[in-house]
């Protein structure tokens, strides 16, 4: 018989996260730091919308691009947080920020089309790209930089194939961030060589001692650039599926053609969850961003204190501290974690090759959960050294 | 009162205790940033300053026995010249029986809980205690027939979530 699946689907590596989690499955008592989401529950009053939905019967589709109410408070909170300056049309309600990365990506990209993606990176831009048909062009950032992406990085990667530049600040997997001033050396290149940006802002609200900047919020940027954000991290709403994308009339109304022949609507009762989010919900954001600093300033002390290199990181729940000293690769040394001291990391590699000698640590879990975890990596440490 | 970086450590460490009172002074160190001889000082002079003014246990007590009783018991008092409320409240909050008491507005003066071994016991600290004080003029007594949040702790044991079973 044939072989009936793509080629194109074939050139997409598994999640080399993924792997971890299958050995620590087999294995009893494990702690893990390995994942990438809020160990909050989601606020009540936002739950409880989505409850009265359904009560209510609220149970259908709702208009392709979204609820004209949630995009309007869509609308407001990005004027409110970023001075951002989109319109309710101007924005799609999707499932989820990675709805609207894939959309937003084959929207744009044409076959051949290079797309500039930072390496590290969250796991899924490239795939998305390939999916496409499009040429991933990687930048290795380097953790001198604070793994921020720097004008001669940029230019030294732009050929005359290259069309966008994606982008993930607050970043997954390194924590790091980009201010105002990095980002307008970056928006001048971008103007000047006539690229777009698609630039992931899923952690915006998770910024630690300095407030999350938006590229898009830079002169002549807006109509250049393609901003995601949503609410699974904002609020700790994962399970609801529920972000949304937002960038120049143009490109919207395209892209609205991929969400509504592939997903229709986000789920509805969600929608209604998201309204209440956005309109109250600002109090619960900084109990939660209080309690991640505190998390945050707990294992930079701890790491300092074991002589795990690391700068520090202002965003998202990702610390990525430098274990190259210790001789191994960076996925050798979690599996031998994993192995010897039941203690789940992610090695950096699993989110591109410059994730070498680096390990990514989340610290989305309890402080219970992190004093574990350092009593084992402490453990380990004392026996390899 | 508390004043600017020593406030703003006094209340974070506020925010922490109030949710965990079991916190280390190491771990408050390490979470705030701070030595840990800033804790301790801050956290003395909190007490110092009945800021903090206990430590107490959120106990399940359904778990372990049967026979505990919690009640609520709306009061109305007489309230008298120069000393309004203060007086019989300070007064009804002196009975180790008394778990907590309020001031409130609306219908009734006052909301105390008390906590006994056994029904009979609560009702005869109202019969005999509370109802006999010069100044109350009628009482109500609520019985808790189940707690299912309690200092803002919810009783029931919660499902954990798989969160493993994603890559992200």
């Amino acid at each position: 018989m044939r072989d009936f699946t793509s080629d194109q689907i074939k050139k997409i590596k598994p999640s080399g996260i993924r792997k971890f989690f299958d050995i620590a499955r087999q294995l009893d008592n494990c702690v893990s730091l390995g994942v990438g989401e809020p160990d909050f529950d989601t606020p009540w009053h936002i739950t409880e919308e989505g409850i009265y939905a359904l009560e209510q019967g609220y149970t259908f589709y709702t208009a392709n691009q979204g609820m004209p109410e949630l995009r309007k408070e869509i609308a407001a909170w990005n004027k409110r947080k970023y001075d951002l300056d989109y319109l309710a049309d101007e924005i799609i309600v999707t499932t989820g920020g990675s709805e609207a990365i894939d959309i937003a990506v084959r929207c744009c990209v044409d076959p051949g089309d290079e797309v500039i993606v930072l390496d590290p990176s969250y796991v899924c831009y490239e795939p998305d790209v390939l999916l496409a048909g499009g040429v991933v062009k990687k930048i290795r950032l380097k953790a001198e930089n604070e793994f921020r992406l720097t004008p001669e990085e940029l230019l030294s990667a732009i050929t005359p194939k290259t069309k966008i530049l994606l982008i993930n600040y607050p970043n997954n997997p390194t924590g790091g961030i980009m201010g105002k001033e990095d980002l307008e050396k970056i928006a001048k290149i971008i103007i000047e060589r006539d690229l777009l940006v698609i630039s992931d802002e899923i952690y915006s609200e998770l910024t630690y001692g300095k407030k999350h900047f938006s590229i898009a919020a830079l002169p002549g940027m807006k109509e250049r650039t393609i901003t995601i954000n949503g609410f699974s991290k904002t609020y700790s709403m994962t399970g609801w599926r529920l972000g949304y994308v937002m960038g120049p009339l143009p490109i919207i109304e395209q892209m609205k053609k991929i969400h509504q022949f592939s997903i229709m609507s986000a789920p509805t009762l969600s929608q209604y969850a998201g309204i209440e989010a956005l309109r109250n919900g600002d109090e619960d954001i900084v109990t939660m961003r209080e309690e991640y600093d505190r998390r945050r300033k707990y294992l930079l002390g701890e790491f300092e204190r074991l002589g795990l290199p690391c700068f520090e990181p202002r965003g998202a729940f990702y610390i990525f501290p430098d274990i190259s000293k210790f001789g191994k690769t960076s996925e050798e040394f979690c599996l031998d974690l994993l192995e010897k001291e039941r203690l789940v990391i992610v090695p950096g590699t699993a989110f591109g090759e410059s994730g070498e000698g680096f390990v990514r640590i989340s610290y989305a879990y309890s402080l219970d959960s992190l004093k574990e975890a350092i009593r084992r990596l402490e453990h380990y440490l004392s026996q390899i050294n | 009162m508390m004043e600017g970086d020593s406030m703003d450590l006094k209340l974070s460490i506020l925010s922490v205790l109030e949710k965990n009172a079991k916190t280390s002074v190491e771990d408050l160190a390490k979470m705030l940033g701070v030595d840990e001889e800033d804790i301790v000082i801050a956290v003395g002079e909190l007490e110092a300053d009945r800021v903090i003014c206990g430590y107490n246990a959120i106990i399940n007590w359904d778990k372990v026995s049967n026979e505990k009783v919690a009640a609520l018991i709306e009061v109305k008092v007489a309230p008298q010249r120069g000393v309004g409320f203060d007086k019989i409240g300070s007064r009804i909050a002196r009975f180790d029986e008394v778990d907590s008491i309020y001031l409130l507005s609306g219908g009734y003066d006052f909301l105390i809980r008390i906590k006994g071994r056994s029904m009979k016991e609560v009702s005869q600290f109202v019969f005999d205690k509370l109802s006999t004080l010069e100044s109350v003029q009628s009482t109500a007594t609520h019985f808790v027939l189940k707690k299912y949040k309690d200092h803002g702790v919810l009783m029931e044991e919660r499902h954990e979530n798989e969160r493993d079973n994603v890559i992200l």
